[in-house]
């Protein structure tokens, strides 16, 4: 019998669903209370350096080259988010407003430090 | 010593209920199989199925271009006449690799397979080495270098097979490594927080900067693979290897039960497709 192309990619992402849950619950899981106002100029370097955030391997972003297709592009961020510390959450840990987001956790993860963090929110947020 | 036993005894009976009771609440393999591929097939209709065994290149015509640039002069040649020249080179006792596997160098599409003795998963690599071992010859490393010329022959002799990995349903052990394949396929792991499937299930055919993530489905049909990032052959495990550095986890070792279990899962959803290796990619 052949499933329907929407109940198998459904259970496909339930599968995953369920086992990712095994993996997360990690300390600072949720973002500890950090002073936004970091430097824009700063974030735009972090943003695009690859070591780091590497937005652009998965976003348009401004004056980013060769970006890729795989999350939404980065434009009206302050139309998109109704705060500066709900886009901060977002980039924290995208997985706990969505718990099957692709988007590394840069915040919980120490992918960025505290202070890179800052800066890439603050840049972001002016996209 | 008494309390030891029991304990361990305990243990063991834990875990063969684990293994009895895992197969009854997850789907059966084919069932996983067939999701799976419908998957691909409905993702990327316009592919031809026997085409996903050229990963990226199945999807973007101007990539396609230069690999069938390349392909007139394969990079991974060199290394089937090496391979070639060691299947036919005795070992110091006289032996050779003919005597381990006498159906001839032909076999890569026995493998990966479940050895129900030994209660464990058989890669090719694996058998490359055991042969070696059994006529006091060293065993050679997993990742690159002379096994994977070696393979690298033997994948050519076998090019056409099709790939026809079973899973003994009445052998829960084996049940539980393709589970165990399927659960590191699934899960999450390393700084950046990715499973395999994010990438090559969820996101397969979108774009990484530039780079086209490849469908899943095709993806252990062409090694040992030459790839131009490593100018030189790598073998199934290595490129296992280097995913996962990727996500800045750390790697596994080449041949080791995790690695074997995942090529087992891995292996057993491309069921169907023919072998193609060696493969060139990028």
């Amino acid at each position: 019998m052949m499933m329907s192309f929407g109940s198998s990619r459904a259970r496909l992402l339930a599968l995953s669903l369920g086992l990712s849950t095994l993996a997360v619950g990690v300390a600072h899981a949720e973002m500890p209370g950090l002073e936004l106002d970091g430097d824009a100029a700063a974030g735009k370097k972090i943003a695009n350096d690859r070591a780091k955030g590497n937005c652009v391997a998965c976003h348009i972003m401004a004056d980013a080259e060769s970006p890729g297709a795989i999350g939404p592009a980065l434009i009206a961020m302050q139309t998109r988010f109704p705060s500066k510390e709900e886009l901060a959450v977002q980039i924290w840990d995208a997985t706990a407003k969505n718990p099957e987001a692709v988007m590394p956790p840069f915040g919980k993860h120490e992918i960025l430090t505290q202070k890179e963090f800052a800066d890439v929110v603050e840049y972001i947020w002016t996209l | 010593m008494k309390t030891r036993r029991g304990f361990s005894t305990a243990l063991i009976a834990t875990g063969l209920i684990g293994a009895v009771a895992a197969p009854l609440l997850a789907a059966a393999p084919e069932e996983d199989q067939d999701t799976f591929q419908t998957y691909f097939k409905t993702r990327f209709p316009n592919v031809p199925e026997h085409d996903f065994v050229n990963g990226a290149y199945a999807l973007d015509p101007v990539g396609r271009e230069n690999w069938e640039a390349i392909e007139e002069f394969p990079p991974y040649e060199t290394a089937i006449s090496k391979g070639e020249a060691m299947w036919n080179e005795a070992f110091a006792n006289g032996k050779g690799y003919a005597d381990c596997f006498p159906d001839g160098p032909g076999v890569a599409g026995k493998y990966p397979h479940w050895d129900r003795e030994r209660g464990m998963v058989i890669t090719l690599p694996l058998a490359v080495n055991e042969c070696r071992e059994a006529n006091g010859e060293e065993p050679l490393k997993y990742k690159k270098g002379p096994i994977a010329d070696l393979v690298a022959y033997m994948a050519y002799e076998s090019r056409g097979q099709i790939t026809k990995v079973e899973i003994p349903s009445d052998d829960p052990r084996a049940i539980e490594a393709y589970e165990r394949g399927k659960q590191f396929y699934f899960a999450r792991r390393g700084q950046l927080n990715f499973s395999c499937a994010h990438c090559h299930l969820g996101n397969s055919g979108t774009t990484l900067r530039t780079e086209i993530l490849s469908p899943a489905y095709g993806h252990t049909t062409h090694f040992p693979v030459y790839r131009s990032k490593w100018g030189e052959m790598g073998t199934l495990h290595r490129r296992f290897s280097g995913c996962n550095k990727q996500v800045r986890a750390k790697p596994f070792a080449a041949q080791g039960e995790e690695y074997r279990n995942l090529e087992f899962f891995l292996t057993y959803m491309n069921n169907g497709l023919e072998l193609n290796g060696p493969g060139a990619r990028k």
